[in-house]
């Protein structure tokens, strides 16, 4: 009979020898359920966006759905590319230091694009002033 | 050598190096491959909407970028790779949930119909996009 040696509090965590549990699999499927709704409407809106130049795209993003769907995606994005590259990283760099390393930039181009990218969102729509 | 011997029958995790090329290995690596590419495509398409707040001048600068064949070919691998990761997640999703598709012979027609998917969706998309639009 094996012996257990995991401590009462440890057990009802449950998060196991990686310390995080299911917690990385569950925001992956979470962000990923997200995406298949955002990704199908980005790909047609960047189109339509993009089909009338600077004018076009500014008075297309200036639109309030527009402008709520785009910064949705953006997070939902930049969330779930986090998780993964965070994966691929893990699984490939050998290096403690190099990895850490990586995995910090991974996280701060993640959170500046997004903080970028949503202020953008953000001040073309404001700009419109509608 | 003993270790030539070798005959787990337990699987082995997809390695490059180690595993024969058949359509849930290649639907598996290229998940991973075409979310890696995915990420590289957020970088441009971040610099589009970075643009479009900059002003006119910064956004013709992108849009250039975007229209140079160079540019035209990279954003149609892009979508080829955003639709293959789109159809295998969903797959991902639904071993998850509903727990189906896990027979060999399903497991590899799907994995062929999210190959086909990326690739024939995205001649779709990129022909409706230059036509109509």
């Amino acid at each position: 009979m094996s012996t257990n040696f995991k401590t009462p509090a440890a057990a009802a965590r449950g998060l196991g020898s990686a310390k995080s549990g299911t917690g990385h699999h569950i925001k992956q499927r979470v962000s990923a359920i997200a995406l298949l709704f955002l990704i199908p409407w980005f790909l047609y809106a960047v189109i339509a966006a993009s089909r009338g130049g600077y004018e076009g795209a500014t008075a297309w993003l200036a639109q309030p759905w527009n402008a709520i769907l785009m910064i949705l995606t953006l997070g939902a994005a930049f969330y779930h590319m986090r998780l993964g590259m965070q994966v691929v990283i893990e699984d490939y760099i050998q290096k403690a230091g190099m990895k850490q390393g990586l995995l910090i930039l991974n996280t701060f181009v993640c959170v500046g694009l997004f903080t970028a990218t949503a202020l953008s969102v953000l001040k073309v729509w404001i700009s419109a002033g509608l | 050598m003993s270790g030539s011997e070798w005959t787990d029958p337990r699987p082995m995790s997809p390695h490059l190096q180690v595993w024969k090329w058949h359509w849930t290995m290649a639907s598996s690596i290229f998940h991973r491959v075409s979310g890696v590419g995915n990420y590289l495509g957020a970088l441009l398409v971040s610099a589009w909407l970075i643009a479009l707040a900059s002003g006119a001048e910064a956004y013709g600068t992108v849009e250039a970028v975007m229209l140079h064949p160079v540019g035209q070919i990279l954003l149609f691998f892009w979508l080829v790779s955003v639709l293959f990761h789109l159809a295998n997640g969903l797959r991902h999703l639904i071993w998850d949930g509903p727990k189906a598709g896990f027979e060999p012979k399903a497991a590899s027609m799907w994995s062929i119909v999210n190959f086909a998917f990326g690739i024939v969706a995205a001649a779709i998309i990129w022909s409706l996009a230059t036509n109509l639009f």
